[in-house]
């Protein structure tokens, strides 16, 4: 099956000798859901620049769905919708002016421009707001309004730099709904985030990069398979008793009626409850202390995996 | 993309440019018909009374198209710094260069943009000469020509200027200490043969010198400098100043990183 974006060791050397990628090779499969993560400077906007042409390769190879972006760039840019991290979008225009002329760069003629352009602003809920100059629109609408401009060509690439970021979480909920929607019906989607839950709840492949290096590429699943311990965090009905331990875990009361379990890869957490059911002490919920992939991409970067 | 989308896009940019530009009409429309007024005032009623002829015309019928062709030529080169660097700016430049369309198509959507203000300013402009001079025209089809050629060539001037800024400084310095100069120097107010011979052969080095004359030449016939020699004179500037645009948006130089 072609993939939907295959890079071969792409390297970015910038004008000040900052080694930004240091050959990378990654490949996206066609309908995935693709999460590209990493702390700030890692190399993530600098590989996303370079795919969608704003940013110039030092070395090697990318191909969108089978088209080399050396050989033929303007055809690969027709797959390809791009959400950047930044507004940038003129802020004196129109919400609709800006959906239609973008897709007029696309070459979509005046009517279809408009209907796509209706189409997604509305599936944004955007429609109502399209005669607003955008700079008088909020920070997530404005994040939904640059998504509709993405979409208004029909890519069947869909890449978003941080499109979770200055969005309410109800926002954010609804933005994933309508990602998890045109991924399901057949738009590949590469997301960068810092919103480590967004990429667990939404991706089914992951790769990590650090330092311009791919330091982890595999599947989510694989991923949190790799989690050697897990923190639970515990809250109790009744007032816990001062000291609570059981055989095997390492328990730490936290106050009157919260506990701290740590789990090792391999444990059996059935037993910490019929512990607890022995001693009398009755859990209303748990959860985990931080995101489980919070806990691996913290390792990862850091170098302890 | 095929031809019918390349075209698709280029009317898109220049739709876009003239609803930008009729949008703050008080900026970009305006201050120009006030402008020019107030020199057909001034320099035609006021101080050209007492000058008298300029060229064998009354001064207010020679400085008519040199003020005509300041209206062009500022208003094609401030419409297309302006714009493309408040593109750049705000990072909506970004849309063109992610899209599949051509720089070719980038670069004269934005100059036809700039063509159409300067060609709406001089219209404005004429109709204000009209009130203080009767205009005949020598020749259509060298104002048509020249008009089309001198917007095409600031426009694109404008646009070399606009990549290289990195602030809204930038984008007046050039109109400020170079391109007003010029015009004044470019023989507007004045015939050449006024000047010193070393002055005026040093004014020949001034592309508004050919522009203007050649201007002149269409709406009085009379003109200061070969028309032929201007004509060549105006293609080899337009001609260098499209290919250096060309190399700009090509290499992505200060556009891409």
């Amino acid at each position: 099956m072609i993939p939907a974006l295959e890079i071969e060791n792409l390297s970015k050397v910038y004008d000040n000798d900052f080694e930004a990628l240091k050959g990378i090779s990654l490949r996206v499969e066609p309908g995935d859901f693709f999460a590209l993560l990493g702390p700030n400077g890692a190399g993530k906007s600098t590989t996303i620049g370079i795919i969608c042409s704003l940013v110039a390769k030092s070395a090697g190879k990318i191909s969108i769905f089978g088209v080399d972006i050396d050989e033929d760039f303007p055809a690969a840019k027709r797959y390809i919708g791009i959400v950047p991290q930044e507004f940038n979008f003129n802020q004196f225009e129109k919400g609709l002016d800006i959906v239609i002329n973008q897709a007029g760069y696309y070459g979509l003629a005046p009517g279809l421009a408009r209907e796509r352009a209706e189409k997604y602003l509305r599936e944004l809920g955007l429609w109502e707001q399209r005669d607003i100059p955008a700079r008088m629109l909020s920070g997530g609408m404005k994040r939904r309004l640059m998504i509709a401009r993405s979409l208004v060509h029909e890519p069947q690439l869909l890449i978003l730099d941080e499109p979770s970021a200055g969005v309410d979480i109800e926002m954010r909920r609804s933005m994933w709904d309508f990602l998890r929607r045109i991924n399901a019906q057949g738009t590949t989607i590469i997301l960068t985030t810092h919103y480590l839950e967004e990429a667990e709840a939404l991706c089914r492949h992951i790769a990590i990069i650090n330092h311009g290096k791919i330091v982890e590429n595999t599947s989510m699943k694989e991923l949190l398979r790799q989690l050697d311990r897990e923190v639970f965090i515990l809250d109790c009905l009744e007032e816990l008793p001062a000291a609570v331990a059981i055989d095997g875990f390492l328990i730490r009361r936290i106050d009157d009626h919260t506990l701290e379990v740590e789990v090792q890869k391999g444990q059996n957490l059935n037993a910490v409850f019929t512990a607890l059911d022995v001693a009398d002490i009755h859990i209303s919920s748990m959860r985990n202390r931080a995101n489980r992939l919070e806990e691996m991409f913290v390792n990862l970067v850091e170098g302890a995996v | 993309m095929n031809l019918r989308e390349q075209y698709v896009a280029f009317m898109t940019i220049i739709r876009k440019e003239i609803k930008r530009y009729l949008r703050i009409w008080t900026q970009t429309l305006l201050p120009s018909a006030i402008t020019m007024s107030l020199y057909f005032v001034i320099f035609g009623t006021l101080i050209g009374s007492r000058i008298g002829e300029m060229g064998g015309f009354s001064y207010m019928e020679f400085v008519v198209p040199g003020l005509i062709m300041m209206a062009i030529v500022t208003n094609s080169y401030s419409n297309v710094v302006s714009s493309f660097f408040g593109s750049k700016f705000s990072g909506s430049v970004e849309e063109l260069l992610v899209s599949p369309v051509s720089n070719v198509v980038i670069l004269m959507g934005y100059v036809v943009g700039g063509v159409s203000r300067g060609l709406l300013v001089a219209m404005v402009v004429t109709l204000v000469s009209l009130f203080f001079t009767d205009l005949t025209i020598h020749s259509y089809f060298i104002v048509v020509v020249v008009v089309l050629m001198t917007s095409t060539l600031f426009a694109l001037a404008g646009f070399i200027n606009a990549v290289y800024a990195n602030s809204f400084d930038d984008i007046s310095i050039i109109p400020t200490f170079v391109l007003t100069p010029l015009i004044y120097l470019g023989g507007v107010f004045y015939s050449m043969d006024l000047l010193p011979e070393f002055w005026a052969n040093v004014s020949k080095l001034n592309p508004l010198v050919y522009v203007v004359n050649a201007f002149r030449y269409g709406v009085l016939g009379v003109s200061d400098v070969n028309l032929p020699l201007a004509f060549v004179m105006i293609v080899i500037f337009t001609t260098l100043a499209f290919t250096y645009s060309m190399h700009l948006l090509n290499s992505g130089k200060r556009l891409r990183q």
